[in-house]
């Protein structure tokens, strides 16, 4: 008999709100719209968790510059604060080397994360996913039922291809979807728009290409004042975040 | 003492069975301890006995078993097989700290001792499972 499981349920309850960042696609900017929520909703005073589940590639740590932060071993493990985030990741665990993973693996290293992670009370949980329907996003949707998802995509048909699917499968399974975020636009289209009202899904608007975003990686003080992060932010005030 | 995450999801489980079956009382419980998990069985067993105090009146009279399980590694590219025991040595402190708390990840820090490749499976001593559970109705 599989134990953690039977812990989850108590890790998360004193979790006001769980929020999924999501797409079908990779490189559309999930793990920058994650950390931006987060970064947002820690200046707002409440107190947030981040939970990167790109166990292939990681990248939250480091938008949010974590160096020589770790868990701390207390009756499981309680995660780091960076920038007033509750920060876990696979990362500390595997040194930042090459992970190869095989499907079942990933699904115990979730399980095994979401059971020995200590969040306390928290307002809000936000969790970087890797792309597409993998076990990432059967398991968050396995473990955590009452999670809402906020779903990113750019402008590309490449991009809406794969998040129509995404979509679709939230739909299908009556997950609450918070709205579609259309980043790094280069121009005016209403494209993705269209397709994400034709599925009845909230188009939330667009976060246009920032140039001046790299040199603000790492730089959590930096990012905030970036214009993408003030476009993030009037999308995120569409749905009271 | 991540030992307790642990102890306290297989008193929650064995809680959650005894439920399921209608069970009274639980008298036994056994508990199968992975080689990789490396788990402080001094700790994992205070830890089970404290959770015990706190959980009600079915596991007043408990008795654990605990049984540790050798590992069993398989290269899925040469077949070879070996245990973690036999690599242990060769891991740094830190590495073998992170394979404590996320066994997976022996995956990042080890490569099968004969081909070399990272793809190997873990066929057995992974971590913590409930083996079985005796009690009355």
């Amino acid at each position: 008999m599989e134990p953690r499981t039977s812990v989850i349920e108590k890790r998360l309850k004193s979790i006001k709100r769980i929020i999924t960042v999501a797409s079908g696609k990779g490189g559309v900017g999930k793990s920058l719209v994650a950390s931006g929520l987060a970064l947002h909703l820690a200046t707002k005073s409440h107190k947030v968790g981040l939970l990167d589940l790109d166990v292939y590639g990681p990248s939250s740590h480091i938008i949010l510059g974590v160096t020589t932060e770790y868990p701390v071993e207390e009756k499981g493990l309680i995660p780091p604060n960076v920038q007033g985030i509750s920060f876990m990741s696979i990362v500390f665990f595997t040194q930042d080397k090459p992970s190869p993973f095989r499907g079942n693996d990933i699904s115990n290293i979730i399980l095994e994360l979401l059971a020995i992670t200590q969040w306390g009370p928290l307002d809000y949980l936000i969790i970087d996913m890797p792309p597409g329907l993998g076990e990432e996003t059967l398991d968050v949707m396995k473990y955590m039922k009452h999670s809402e998802f906020l779903v990113v995509t750019t402008s590309s048909k490449v991009a809406m291809g794969s998040v129509s699917k995404l979509l679709k499968i939230l739909i299908e399974l009556k997950k609450p979807i918070l709205g579609v975020v259309e980043n790094m636009t280069m121009k005016n289209t209403s494209y993705i728009e269209h397709e994400v009202q034709k599925l009845k899904v909230p188009y939330l608007g667009k976060i246009p290409f920032d140039n001046t975003l790299e040199d603000a990686i790492g730089h959590p003080d930096l990012l905030l004042k970036t214009p993408a992060m003030k476009h993030l932010v009037s999308v995120l005030k569409k749905i009271n975040l | 003492m991540h030992e307790w995450a642990l102890a306290e999801s297989v008193i929650l489980s064995a809680l959650e069975a005894a439920k399921k079956e209608h069970l009274k009382t639980i008298t036994d419980i056994t508990v199968q301890i992975g080689e990789l998990q490396q788990i402080e069985r001094d700790i994992f067993q205070f830890a089970l006995k404290e959770m015990v105090t706190s959980s009600g009146s079915k596991l007043k009279n408990v008795t654990f078993h605990l049984k540790t399980e050798k590992s069993t590694l398989t290269c899925t590219s040469c077949g070879h097989t070996w245990k973690f025991s036999d690599m242990k040595k060769k891991l740094s402190e830190q590495e073998s700290e992170s394979i404590h708390f996320i066994p997976e990840v022996l995956f990042v820090h080890a490569r099968c001792p004969k081909c070399g490749s990272p793809d190997f499976e873990i066929t057995k001593g992974r971590g913590v499972t409930l083996s079985t559970i005796k009690g009355k109705r």
